[in-house]
């Protein structure tokens, strides 16, 4: 792994530097939808997990990483176009969730929204 | 005359320590505005990221749909929720650790499938600089309508007109639900019709 | 620029960093002058409009360094901030603001032909200037809500409906010129209008002349001037968003709002108004073209971006001029017009200029006029990797050559 870091900034990066930085993303968005207690951050976490997903589709099919019969070409970059428009729905709708529990129990702590666990 | 220091990793690096950087502030904020700003860093610095990657219209996507319009969203509803308990919230010491410990494992498996296969590394100086520059908005637009224009020559490769219906009209029933969901029943709702 | 002097043998790498210098300089400089003129003309405009005269003592009879007056008093201004204040976020937010607009200016031409005047061409410059600009919303709700005064967060809450409503329409307008260029590179839609007024969009078809009105009320709205600024309703809100500021952090947001005022205005002329074109073709009259050696086709370019200087400025003006007359509206009247108005007729203008462009081919001038061939093929040409302004590789794919495969490929679907 090392002789990989030693010449980053002289060579160009590769796939696998770009899968590194969108598990940093994924991690800390999955992170951030376990421990936190506001609604909207969940939904912030949420986004994180999108963008590390995003981020590798966009890696695989890019022609600079690797050559050009390794890559998905441009079906990353569609998936990656998809992603963004479904998550930008999801986040309106997510919201709109969070509102109206918030207007119902006036809170927005996700450990209160327990009333079908019975 | 060759450069010493390759350009485009360069500006990999840093948009990828400003994108990890923030993304690990997100987590230990306790603030949820200040959650907010660190993620649209994030997003921001990842949109950079695309472009270096050669995907201008996706950075250009991103930085329109994701930073422009669905974070501003999340701020309004932080906004409309903005009580003083809710504005910081803690998480008991003992989740944040459990998390943090779960977190790595999940990190160091993703860092070994990410190394593990040899062609997923970089290629060298001369094979990049010899692939030739093309744009990318409109293959994209004419593969959003069913065509390939990228790839003429193996005619099995979808489009993708029929995902691109579909998430046309499942965009409208969203939006139709959302301001349903939304809708001000109460007088006085701080919900604007 | 970067190309001509590794050309020189200079390092590549000083190469870059001096073109990006200069590049900086020049549109930093464009918006601070730009911010220093604008205040002053504001204050000019609106004293003649409401009978007065405006400045008349700094700086001679037309009180010219009346910005510069009114700059010093805001540097020796003390520089508050309350308390319960998120100091980070309060100190952070006017940069915010001041960076995503300046960043607008990145993508904008300012003079076409082979050697544009731009500090990146890009291959999707419309689009990234209308993201870029729908940023500067971020340091608004940011100082609102940092500001721990329930004023700013009125201003901050009415701001976000507002600009996330409004790019709605924005867009769909800025799509209408797109689709009649066939390309959303900026250098090659304000070509395409070259060779007198009759060829600007804005006079192509009916639908186009809608759109560009359209266009400017969102513009107007988006960037947060009256009759739609109600984030800053003094009226109501005492000053809304930046209530709680003083000193340098305020001005940096009136800096900001003019720089992104002038962004609009220079994007509607580019995109409507034939950017850097004049309405009759003098320059090219006078022989000012590439074709006739490099320091011609300079000449030419620097009479274009007088041109486009000229046509933001009188966007800027006429801005201004709406200010001044008419009265704002309430929170439920803006999102009216947006959503009631401005979204149904945009759409319904770029139906109809997409049915206008399949009928009419080739006519400019709502149809009369037969469209000018073009005098040199213009490349699509996309940012290069590197994310370094001021390098664009051109690539062998002329838009004329797009164009046909688009024929093609739309003919092979059918």
């Amino acid at each position: 792994m090392m002789p990989l870091f030693a010449n980053i900034l002289t060579e160009p990066v590769g796939v696998a530097h770009y899968l590194v930085v969108g598990a940093v993303l994924f991690v800390c968005g999955a992170l951030c939808m376990a421990t936190k207690r506001n609604a909207i951050g969940v939904l912030l976490g949420i986004e994180l997990v999108l963008n590390g997903a995003n981020l590798n589709f966009i890696a695989f099919g890019s022609r600079y990483l690797r050559d050009s019969q390794g890559t998905i070409g441009l079906d990353g970059q569609l998936m990656s176009l998809f992603v963004i428009v479904l998550a930008a729905a999801e986040a309106a709708v997510a919201l709109a969730i969070a509102l109206n529990f918030y207007n119902s129990f006036s809170s927005i702590d996700v450990d209160q929204a327990d009333q079908l666990q019975g | 005359m060759s450069d010493p220091i390759y350009w485009p990793s360069f500006f990999f690096l840093l948009f990828a320590g400003i994108a990890c950087a923030f993304a690990i502030a997100v987590v230990v904020s306790s603030n949820i505005v200040r959650m907010a700003f660190y993620l649209v860093m994030s997003l921001a610095a990842t949109a950079g990221l695309f472009f270096v990657a050669g995907a201008d219209f996706v950075g250009s996507m991103q930085v329109l749909i994701y930073v422009g319009g669905t974070l501003v969203l999340l701020v309004f509803g932080v906004m409309l929720t903005s009580q003083d308990r809710f504005i910081s919230m803690k998480t008991s010491r003992f989740e944040l650790g459990m998390a943090a410990g779960v977190g790595a494992c999940l990190f160091l498996l993703l860092l070994f499938a990410a190394w593990s296969v040899p062609e997923w590394r970089s290629l060298s100086r001369e094979q990049v600089d010899a692939i030739a520059l093309e744009p990318t908005a409109t293959p994209l637009g004419m593969a959003l309508l069913g065509a390939r224009v990228d790839a003429p020559e193996s005619p099995d490769v979808a489009g993708y007109l029929l995902v691109f219906e579909i998430i046309s009209v499942h965009l409208l029933v969203v939006l139709v639900g959302a301001a349903y969901l939304a809708r001000a029943k109460r007088k006085g709702s701080a919900i604007a019709e | 620029m970067a190309q001509f002097l590794i050309a020189k043998d200079i390092w590549p790498w000083l190469a870059y960093t001096l073109a990006a210098l200069v590049h900086i300089f020049l549109l930093l400089n464009l918006v601070a002058v730009g911010a220093l003129l604008f205040i002053w003309m504001e204050r000019k405009v609106s004293g003649r409009i409401q009978d007065r005269l405006g400045p008349t003592r700094v700086g001679g009879k037309f009180g010219w360094l009346q910005t510069l007056a009114d700059g010093i008093k805001l540097l020796t201004k003390e520089d508050l901030m309350p308390e319960g204040a998120d100091a980070f976020l309060f100190k952070l937010a006017p940069y915010v603001s001041f960076c995503a607009s300046l960043s607008a200016f990145m993508a904008i031409p300012f003079a076409g032909g082979q050697y544009p005047f731009v500090a990146l061409h890009m291959n999707v410059a419309v689009f990234f200037i209308i993201a870029v600009l729908g940023l500067e919303v971020f340091g608004v709700i940011l100082a609102g809500y940092a500001s721990a005064s329930k004023w700013s967060l009125f201003g901050a809450m009415r701001e976000a409906a507002q600009v996330v409503s409004y790019e709605v329409p924005l867009g769909m307008c800025a799509v209408v010129p797109v689709l009649i260029a066939g390309s959303m590179d900026l250098v090659f839609i304000g070509d395409r209008q070259a060779g007198g007024f009759w060829n600007w969009y804005v006079f192509h078809d009916p639908f186009t002349f809608v759109t560009f009105w359209v266009y400017f009320t969102c513009a107007t709205a988006s960037v947060n001037r009256a009759p739609f600024d109600l984030a800053e309703a003094e009226s109501e809100l005492v000053a809304g968003f930046h209530t709680e500021y003083s000193g340098l952090r305020w001005s940096f947001f009136f800096m900001a709002e003019y720089g992104s005022m002038m962004a609009v205005s220079l994007l509607a002329s580019i995109l409507f108004l034939g950017g850097w074109h004049g309405p009759l073709p003098i320059g090219t009259g006078l022989g000012l073209t590439f074709e006739n050696g490099f320091w011609f086709g300079f000449a030419g370019n620097v009479l274009g971006t007088a041109n486009i200087l000229l046509k933001g400025i009188i966007g800027v003006t006429v801005m201004m001029w709406v200010r001044w007359t008419l009265p704002r509206l309430r929170i439920d009247q803006v999102i009216t017009t947006c959503l009631k108005y401005c979204v149904p007729i945009a759409a319904m203008a770029f139906l109809g200029a997409t049915l206008w462009q399949y009928a009419l081919p080739n006519r400019v001038f709502f149809g009369l006029a037969e469209m000018r061939p073009q005098s040199y093929a213009i490349e699509e040409v996309l940012p290069n990797r590197n994310s370094q302004p001021a390098d664009a590789k051109p690539v062998s794919v002329t838009a004329e050559l797009n164009r046909t495969n688009h024929r093609a490929n739309i003919a092979s679907l059918d």
